[in-house]
């Protein structure tokens, strides 16, 4: 059985230097935040609103902190207006979002958000991929750090619902 | 509270006064009248003053105080933009780095858009109060430019 990508993408983390991960919690990253809380090196920062990580990463980087942000779809709202600190000040930050409101969704209040947080993201120049497949997850992953740290941009990786398992109404 | 206008503090000499002796001290100043009172007190690299991003100076604050948990941290920031980001507040109670201090200057008004009211204004929100309940003990008022000595030693004393 191969290993869930949360240990690949966790494993990303400590071979490029993550510091912080800041996160608002969801269940599809639920074993990503059990392993980055067992890790003493990691600073897991739980905030009231995504958009507090955004301007967390940026305190972050001013202190020579490489960061990664947590949410779900529904977050990236939040983001919007704070996302401009990113752009304005070159701030480099990876983004790994769990979709919500896209494939075989069943709450319809999660699908606005969920359809328009790839355009809201790149409306606001973070590079965004999107893993459809759980083979998917950790290479995009790989792809947006270096992307992001080397050339100074936000960049995000939307994980679909097909790679987490829609949630259904009973659970 | 009513405040006597002969004693009201004047903005520039509070901040000038906070950083007169900040040595090594790091600097957040939010959106608005902070970034000039900052900026006017010295323009050194030691500050990072914001003119977007509103709600977000304290958030700053805390990712650079974990990042450089050696060195102060001082956002200094007002009402305005401290109340778009006030769940902030919370995240910073919850996880208290040693080096973090927050200022407001609370003039009770959006002072960028003309003055207008903002929450604090007539007896409104107590922000020092919100503070304290998100677990910042040592949260205080301060009214006079005599207290404003007491305020820096306890800003400068993690130094």
């Amino acid at each position: 059985m191969s290993t869930h990508w949360s240990e690949g993408v966790f494993a990303l983390f400590k071979q490029q230097g993550i510091r912080q991960v800041s996160l608002v919690p969801d269940a599809g990253h639920s074993r990503l935040i059990k392993l980055c809380e067992a890790d003493a090196d990691l600073r897991l920062v739980r905030l009231t609103t995504e958009e507090e990580g955004i301007a967390l990463a940026v305190g972050a980087w001013l202190g020579g902190d490489k960061s990664v942000l947590l949410m779900q779809s529904s977050g990236v709202g939040n983001c919007i207006n704070m996302l401009s600190m990113l752009a304005v000040c070159q701030i480099p930050l990876t983004m790994l979002i769990t979709m919500r409101g896209d494939w075989s969704e069943f709450n319809p209040w999660q699908v606005p958000m969920g359809q328009a947080a790839r355009s809201v993201l790149e409306a606001m120049g973070v590079l965004v991929s999107a893993a459809q497949q759980e083979g998917e997850v950790v290479p995009f992953t790989e792809g947006a750090l270096r992307i992001a740290y080397n050339t100074f941009r936000p960049a995000a990786v939307l994980i679909g619902q097909r790679v987490l398992g829609a949630k259904t109404f009973m659970e | 509270m009513a405040i006597d206008s002969s004693t009201r503090l004047d903005r520039r000499e509070v901040v000038k006064a906070l950083l007169r002796e900040r040595g090594e001290m790091l600097v957040i100043a939010g959106l608005g009248a902070p970034s000039w009172d900052a900026a006017a007190a010295g323009d050194v690299p030691l500050n990072f003053p914001l003119w977007g991003g509103m709600g977000g100076a304290v958030a700053i604050g805390l990712g650079l105080a974990i990042a450089q948990p050696k060195r102060p941290v001082l956002v200094l920031t007002g009402d305005g933009e401290l109340l778009m980001g006030l769940g902030s507040l919370a995240t910073v109670g919850v996880y208290k780095p040693a080096n973090l201090s927050i200022v407001v200057l609370d003039n009770e008004r959006y002072g960028e858009t003309g003055m207008q009211n903002s929450h604090t204004a007539a007896g409104g929100v107590n922000l020092a109060a919100v503070a304290v309940a998100c677990g910042m003990e040592r949260s205080s008022l301060v009214t006079r430019m005599d207290q404003v000595g007491a305020l820096c030693k306890d800003l400068h004393s993690m130094q």
